[in-house]
């Protein structure tokens, strides 16, 4: 019966590989997001912890435009108009210090865990 | 309301041997314009009762010439709905000077957000002056583009990001930019290759030539926890020190701050579109509200005249009602 084992087997296990994956694995949980607001030329909060693979969204609520710039030249956002928002994926752990390129006395940072 | 108080200075500025500094601090927040005058050697400050006229002191110079700063063309808060109307008002204000200007300089931050049409708007508006106007860049007009479209709007002779010098009736004017390259906590900076630049450009020239260095964010330190300063502006400086006469005219702080330094008068203009706190007296520099009927005294246009024989300029500040 060894003889037939293997490759049943592997039919087996081709079979498995070839099915859709939904009806295989368990539902997804939805992607992580975390938000950062940013008022009063501050961006709050100024540092945020989150998992590798989490979006952030920076949004501007406050009255004057700013952008959100890498210090290391990760991302960079277009400018940011009151209510516009720029969105990052940090796929990979590590610090990513950021500040507004029009008032470089803001700043914050996003650590990757 | 804010104080009228002047500030009587005594400078002795043609006297070889007696070398005096002195700070000037003139902080005109409300009510009428003030006039900083050199007179035989002697700086005064006088409240202007009518802005428009600036006294007969100065009404007859050898060149005139107005700053505006900080229109944020395409702003619309609460602190200002109408900037192109009250950029409007400041050309208005300026065709109703006694003593026209010969050209316009234009001290950044043209635009709010760096669209074309906030620039043609800002342009279209000033073209009833008939005059033309030399402008540096504030940060809010180098946003996306590092500049390239500010820089073929405005800047068709100038070198780098945007720095250039002309004469004027024997006056040097400098325009130097000092929104780019903003780093992460820091002041403003003017850059090595700008530095070596402006070095060059006033090395030959004689020490009685009167200087106007203008650009967008203060080249003194006015407040660092909010950026209000530039770095390396005091290399800058050096390269000036051998000049009788230096007026330096600033913009970005949209609040009419003065300084006087050795030979050196530092200016900063009101903005025509809004008004900011003033140093450390609120959270963060942001546009800050006051009743609609004040506004416009919160906004203004700056005069200034270089009359031959006295060494500083005439830096007249005006309110736009």
């Amino acid at each position: 019966m060894a003889g037939l084992a293997a490759p049943l087997a592997l039919a087996a296990i081709l079979l498995l590989a070839g099915a859709k994956s939904s009806t295989l694995r368990a539902p997804q949980a939805p992607a992580a997001s975390a938000e950062v607001k940013i008022d009063n030329f501050s961006f709050g909060p100024a540092a945020i912890t989150v998992a590798a693979g989490t979006t952030v969204t920076w949004a501007n609520r406050d009255d004057i435009p700013h952008t959100v710039v890498s210090d290391d030249k990760v991302f960079k956002s277009k400018v940011l108009d009151t209510d516009e928002k720029f969105s990052y994926t940090f796929s990979q752990p590590g610090t990513y210090p950021y500040f507004c390129s029009v008032h470089p006395k803001m700043t914050g940072k996003v650590i990757v865990q | 309301m804010a104080d009228k108080t002047k500030d009587e200075i005594l400078y002795d500025h043609n006297h070889d041997g007696i070398d005096r500094r002195g700070f000037l601090k003139c902080m005109a927040w409300a009510g009428t314009g003030t006039l900083c005058v050199m007179q035989g050697g002697v700086m005064k400050s006088f409240a202007l009762n009518r802005p428009s006229d600036p006294g007969p002191a100065v009404a007859k110079g050898e060149l005139s010439f107005v700053q505006i700063s900080d229109s944020h063309m395409g702003f619309n808060k609460p602190a200002n709905p109408d900037v192109a109307g009250t950029l409007q008002a400041a050309v208005d204000k300026i065709n109703g000077l006694a003593t026209p200007p010969e050209f316009l300089l234009h001290t950044g931050d043209v635009s709010h957000l760096s669209r074309a049409e906030q620039f043609d708007n800002v342009d279209q508006i000033l073209k009833s002056t008939g005059k033309q106007t030399f402008f540096v860049p504030g940060e809010h007009d180098v946003l996306d583009d590092d500049g390239k479209q500010f820089r073929e709007r405005y800047g068709k002779n100038s070198k780098g990001s945007g720095w250039y010098s002309f004469d004027q009736k024997g006056v040097h004017f400098v325009g130097l930019v000092n929104v780019m390259n903003l780093k992460a906590g820091g002041l403003a900076s003017l850059g090595q290759e700008q530095l070596e630049w402006l070095e060059d450009d006033v090395k030959h020239l004689k020490s009685s030539t009167p200087i106007v260095v203008f650009a967008h964010i203060p080249l003194w330190t006015v407040y660092p926890e909010w950026g209000w300063g530039t770095e390396d502006s005091g290399q800058a400086l050096g390269y000036l020190k051998k000049f009788g006469s230096v007026t330096v005219l600033n913009g970005h702080i949209h609040q009419i701050m003065q300084k006087v330094e050795g030979n050196v008068t530092f200016h900063t203009a009101a903005s025509t579109a809004f008004p900011q706190p003033e140093p450390g007296k609120a959270p963060s520099p942001g546009p800050m509200a006051v009743p609609a009927d004040q506004l416009r005294s919160y906004l203004g246009i700056t005069n200034v005249n270089y009359l031959q024989g006295h060494q500083a300029l005439a830096v007249v500040d005006s309110k736009l009602g």
